[in-house]
């Protein structure tokens, strides 16, 4: 309070403010360029400038002149700001208009310098029918490829001299009497998990298997299944045929179902042969008139796999009560589920391992 | 199983149906369809005709004749043909101009010979009857002139063939199908079986069983004078050609005719040829027979055999000898019927490598009621087509067979079903099956024993499968279906006759699951993240050879030549087990290179078998009749190998691309060692990296891969040679680790790490070590010496040449530092650098390079 200058500061007056302004606004309005306007902006409207060292002499006023003053020097920088915010705004787009066009490129060029990998077809197939299962509370269950023949074969009630034993072309482990095999169907895992797991179990086991078949554009020795399990108190076929109806419609859209015929195998009693509903003419192709239809070779169904109610002797096998439980199994190949679902149409394509069939299946199918 | 439909419709009063319908029929009946083929559909204008006149043409290179032949119309047709078995008089088939014969052949008028032929005279095979060409077919005498030949001979006809599942052996006869389409269709069947028999008081040849486990019904009827000249008729010829076996001669055609009606095989043995008392028994050491197949066979101990005095005489149920066959002299014919067990016939045809139409049923399973009724109706053919004498008596050698009884609720097939069956219903269909139906619980009280498919029956194990409830009712099956044994395989027959296509449909509640295991997740992050890095997955079989391990430089102790030999491999230059994923990876890596792809990654996720050292040779085959011990259990998996699980990537050429950026990387051993990493990181395991020479890996270019102490794989450049035996490119690289032990050894769920807001403190250094000094221990050093402070440490640069000196590297690391709660002083950071490299100097003497 004591520094108090009544002098009248020369800075203040009406028209040094006036010139000040106006020699800013002709600074702005002449800056050609962003650098150049940044120049004026420090040199106009910076601390330093003459309308800012101005404006600090306001508190050196007797108060009656601050209010006029500081209105005076306060609408000089007003003006200033708005001049340079405008000329700023116009330099900006000048400078977008030249510059951004001339660093434009060619964003058509490729950039494929770390090319992706794939997974196989097969691998990703299993995986998506796993998950159907696991969401429904299944839980996957594994075991190993090269199998005791007890679990491949007895424990499934297929006996030493069954036909269906003869007919599943078996590889062996050296000698023939070595009771190991390569196993020839999912199924032993079915043996496994119920031994280790006991009842009630609800398991999905996709895995290799093997048969001594040439490849060709239809078989492979060396192939893949899944195979599903469920006992429980009170499981029935209608059950079964549930289970597979909502399979049918997760894997191939509403209202693809199945259909059953009655079948063989030594490890279902009763058993049926699975059918599927045509995904693509949904079952219109087999109706005389219509066109005709690629995937189920207009038949309207897709044979899909095995199924049944699990034989009380595999239960018994395996120490399962079959007066308390029941429960079904089915299975399918995961190679023809591939070629129906994906138009593949010849098997070599899938072992031999060329890139260019692989590629294109991503990391999910 | 081939199905005339005119032969069906003899048994099952069929509607008015297509072959289709009748075939979708027995399909839903668990009879599945293969083929309809369809004959005579297409054949027209084919009549009887009578050759009136015959005039031999000559000058030509075969005999020619030109013929007129009455048809029934205003003038006798002119007509050439170039067979000569046929005599003015006879009565034949004309196909007349326009007319069509199988396959859609039109026949015209025409110039031949130079003369005009206005039609053509045919031979059975121009008809489709068969496979005859030996000349024109010459009808009866009578035949009436003009008729459809198409309708006179029943040309038309439908073939079903059916895919019969080896429960169902009944299936494989006329009489099975009929009853089956029968009952779909809700019509009568009339059993071609139902026949009335003579009582013999005689007995025929004398006969007997010596094995009763061999058969246990042998029947045996004999004829005299029978004319071995005697033709088939033209309808059994066309039945058995339809339904897929060759006409032979009469007597050969009846008894195929009757098998394939009844299901009942029969052989024809020549009495003249036999020698004394047949008995049924198992061969002894050192027999052989002959077979009709002119083959002569070593006869197992196990093989059931036919013998007289002289020794074999058949191999039954499967081929019969050569010396006691029907031959075109034979007049006096002994018929034999039998019944032998299943089990036994399919060991032996499968022993012999012998399938024959006879041993297919036997093994699935025949009629024991059938062997009486199947040879009554032969000597009644014989006789009635062969002019031969149906000689009285019988011979009849049987064993006592308890039948089966089964009892069950009468709810059970419904219980099975998940839908309600009336008991009327259960009663009605079993019924329709051909089984007694009686009210209350009677099982038979079973020894034991052994079905037709080989699966052991009755004793504890019937107990174990005995259903009880309310309402039971017990079930005797009929003789033909010797495969209905448990109660559900008479909840099957309910529920497939009351149609499987009315069964509900109802999503059971499984309990909550745990979802997808740790190891099954890592697996799928791996195949994942290997994708993601620009590898494509592959699957290669698992066969290998001695030579791969060759191939790959293994030393001759190394484990992975210690590998399981297939007894019967697809390709016998294969014959092992793969014990590590390399061979497979390379030789896809290979294919793909000679089909233009020379920049390839790939990789492949499976198992790897690894025979124990001092497993048992063989793994125990145990019982079924319950839960096996702990210790039988135990007893096979120490038989099985080793089966962990691998992952393991090859690569060569180009790993990041050239292109309009500039050149491209190539591949090298750091691509391995870092997919060995990227794996590593995916189980949450830290893995150490260890300079190591092993095989199939450069020896220079080998990296060993550690989680703590174990070895887990090997990553690098593979050695040139390798490379040169595979025909790989140059510096083809590979990893390959053990995914199983990363799993062992995830360590769970990561700690989340406190984020400090303050500040990052930077210090290079550049250090000079000699030059065979591993970078992994330097960096060790640094870390250890650098203390909590240090953040993070990263190699931007490695040099060697004149100004660090000869034998030396130097290597410049930034390291950086930041505390957890404040900002750290240059001093600070100043110390823990050059405590960094002091730890480094004291560990590697590695020595500050000056600035």
């Amino acid at each position: 309070m004591s520094d108090y200058d009544p002098v009248e500061v020369t800075p203040l007056h009406a028209d040094e403010v006036s010139r000040m302004e106006a020699d800013a606004l002709a600074a702005i309005k002449t800056a050609g360029d962003l650098d150049a306007l940044k120049q004026a902006r420090l040199a106009h409207a910076g601390d330093r400038s003459p309308i800012a060292l101005a404006n600090r002499e306001i508190g050196a006023l007797p108060p009656a002149a601050r209010a006029e003053a500081g209105k005076r020097v306060g609408g000089a920088r007003k003006a200033i700001n708005e001049a340079l915010a405008a000329r700023q705004a116009e330099l900006e787009a000048e400078r977008d208009a030249r510059v951004l066009v001339d660093e434009a490129v060619d964003v058509t060029l490729p950039w494929d310098r770390q090319p992706l990998g794939a997974r196989h077809p097969l691998t990703t197939m299993q995986e998506r029918i796993a998950d159907t299962f696991v969401a429904m509370g299944y839980e996957v269950a594994e075991g190993p490829e090269l199998e005791g023949e007890w679990f491949n074969f007895d424990a499934l009630n297929i006996a030493t001299d069954h036909p269906a034993r003869s007919d599943h072309d078996t590889f062996f482990v050296e000698s023939t009497e070595s009771g190991m095999v390569l196993r020839t169907q999912t199924s032993p895992v079915q043996i496994r998990a119920l031994l280790q797991r006991g009842a009630p179990c609800y398991v999905i086991s996709p895995g290799k298997v093997f048969r001594t078949d040439e490849l060709d554009a239809t078989h492979t020795p060396v192939f893949h299944q899944v195979e599903g399990l469920a006992i429980d108190e009170g499981l029935t076929m209608a059950h079964l045929k549930g289970t597979l109806d909502r399979f049918a419609e997760v894997m191939f859209g509403e209202g693809i179902s199945t259909r059953f015929r009655p079948n063989y195998f030594p490890f279902t009693e009763p058993s049926a042969e699975m059918d599927l509903k045509c995904f693509v003419c949904r079952g219109a192709s087999a109706v005389p008139g219509n066109p005709p239809c690629r995937t189920c070779k207009s038949e309207g169904w897709i044979e899909w796999g095995g199924c049944g109610m699990v034989n009380p002797r595999v239960l018994i096998a395996c120490g399962v009560d079959p007066s308390t439980y029941s429960g079904f199994a089915f299975g399918m190949g995961i190679e023809r589920t591939l070629m129906f679902r994906h138009n593949a149409e010849d098997m070599r394509d899938m072992v031999e391992g060329d890139v260019r069939f692989t590629l294109p299946f991503g990391m999910e199918i | 199983m081939k199905v005339p439909l005119s032969w069906l419709r003899e048994y099952a009063d069929l509607p008015a149906v297509t072959a289709q319908e009748v075939a979708d029929k027995l399909t839903a009946a668990g009879l599945k369809l293969e083929s309809i083929s369809s004959h005579g559909h297409d054949v027209k204008n084919v009549v009887v005709g009578e050759v009136l006149e015959i005039e031999e043409l000559t000058g030509f290179k075969k005999p020619i004749r030109h013929c007129k032949v009455e048809v029934g119309e205003a003038m006798p047709r002119e007509i050439v043909c170039g067979a000569t078995n046929f005599a003015a008089g006879d009565r034949v088939p004309v196909v007349l101009p326009g007319g069509v014969l199988p396959g859609g052949f039109e026949v015209g008028s025409r110039k031949t010979y130079g003369r005009l032929s206005e039609g053509m005279i045919c031979s059975e095979r121009e008809l489709g009857l068969g496979d005859d060409h030996g000349g024109i077919m010459v009808l009866p005498p009578g035949t009436p002139i003009g008729a459809d030949v198409v309708e006179l001979l029943g040309l038309r006809d439908d073939v079903i063939e059916l895919e019969i599942t080896p429960d169902i052996g009944y299936a494989l006869s006329i009489r099975g199908v009929a009853r089956e389409a029968a009952t779909a269709f809700e019509v009568p069947f009339h059993d071609p079986a139902d026949v009335e028999l003579p009582t013999a008081d005689e007995q025929a040849w004398p006969a007997s069983i010596g094995d009763p486990d061999a058969c246990d019904r042998f029947v045996l009827r004999e004829v005299t004078g029978f004319d071995p000249a005697a033709q088939s008729p033209l309808w059994m010829r066309v039945r058995l050609t339809r339904a897929g076996m060759r006409p032979v001669s009469l007597a050969v055609d009846i008894t195929n005719y009757l098998m394939l009606e009844l299901g009942q095989p029969l052989h024809a043995f020549d009495r003249a040829k036999l020698t004394g008392e047949i008995v049924v028994r198992r061969a002894v050491q050192g027999e052989t027979l002959e077979t009709l197949d002119h083959v002569t066979r070593k006869l197992d101990p196990d093989d059931i055999l036919i013998t007289d005095q002289s020794g074999p005489i058949s191999m039954a149920g499967t081929m019969g000898g050569l010396e006691t066959e029907i031959s075109g002299a034979s007049t006096d014919i002994v018929i034999e019927a039998a019944h032998f067990s299943a089990t036994g016939i399919s060991r032996e045809s499968r022993r012999h490598n012998l399938v024959s139409e006879a041993s297919k049923r036997f093994e699935r399973g025949v009629d024991r009621e059938l062997p009486l009724v199947a040879s009554w109706r032969a000597v009644r053919l014989l006789a009635e087509l062969g002019g031969a004498t149906v000689r009285p008596g019988l011979t009849h050698a049987e064993v006592d067979v308890a039948p089966a009884r089964i009892a069950i609720p009468a709810g059970h097939p419904g219980d099975v079903a998940g839908v309600p069956y009336a008991k009327e219903t259960v009663v009605r269909r079993l019924e329709q099956v051909g089984c007694v139906v009686t009210d209350g619980d009677d099982p038979a009280v079973r020894t034991g024993g052994v079905d037709p498919t080989g699966v052991v029956t009755g004793g504890e194990l019937a107990a174990k499968l005995a259903v009880t409830g309310d309402d039971m009712i017990t079930v005797t099956p009929p003789s033909w279906r010797p495969d209905l044994t448990d109660p559900n395989d008479l909840a099957e027959e309910v529920i497939r006759l009351e149609g499987y296509e009315r069964l509900p449909s109802i999503l059971p509640k499984a309990p909550a699951g745990a979802g997808l295991t740790e190891g099954q997740r890592l697996r799928r992050r791996v195949g994942r993240t290997l994708a993601a890095a620009g590898y494509v997955e592959v699957l290669a079989y698992p066969f290998i050879s001695e030579g791969d391990f060759d191939a790959l430089q293994l030393p001759a102790d190394d484990a992975r030549r210690r590998a399981l030999r297939l007894a019967n491999p697809l390709a016998e230059d294969e014959p092992l087990m793969r014990t590590t994923l390399l061979p497979g990876l390379l030789k896809t890596l290979v294919r793909n290179a000679g089909r233009g792809f020379t920049d390839v990654a790939l990789f492949e996720s499976g198992l790897v078998f690894r025979p124990r050292e001092g497993a048992p040779a063989t793994a125990p085959v145990l019982r079924v009749e319950d839960r096996p011990s702990g210790d039988e259990l135990a007893s096979i998996a120490a038989a099985l190998p080793d089966q962990p699980h691998r992952v393991a990537v090859v690569l060569a050429g180009e790993f990041e691309r050239s292109g309009w950026w500039g050149r491209g990387r190539q591949e090298c051993w750091a691509d391995a060692v870092q997919a060995a990493r990227l794996v590593a990181a995916e189980a949450g395991v830290e893995l150490s990296v260890i300079a190591d020479q092993h095989e199939p890996w450069h020896p220079g270019r080998c990296a060993a891969l550690y989680v703590g102490d174990t070895l887990v794989g090997h990553a690098g450049e593979l050695h040139p040679r390798v490379a040169e035996a595979y025909g790989l490119p140059p510096r083809t690289s590979a990893m390959e680790l053990e995914l199983s032990k990363l799993e062992s050894a995830m360590p769970g769920p990561a700690e989340a790490p406190a984020v400090s807001s303050y500040p990052v403190a930077t210090q290079d250094v550049a250090l000079i070590v000699p030059d065979f000094t591993p970078v992994a221990d330097v960096e060790a050093a640094l870390r250890d010496g650098a203390g909590e402070l240090l953040e993070s440490i990263r190699l931007f640069d490695v040099y060697a040449g004149e100004q660090v000196g000869e034998g030396h590297k130097s290597l410049a690391y930034t390291l950086r530092f930041r505390a957890a709660d404040r900002t750290l002083t240059v001093e600070e950071t100043t110390a823990a650098r050059d405590a960094a490299v002091a730890m480094a100097a004291d560990r590697v003497g590695a020595q500050l390079r000056s600035a």
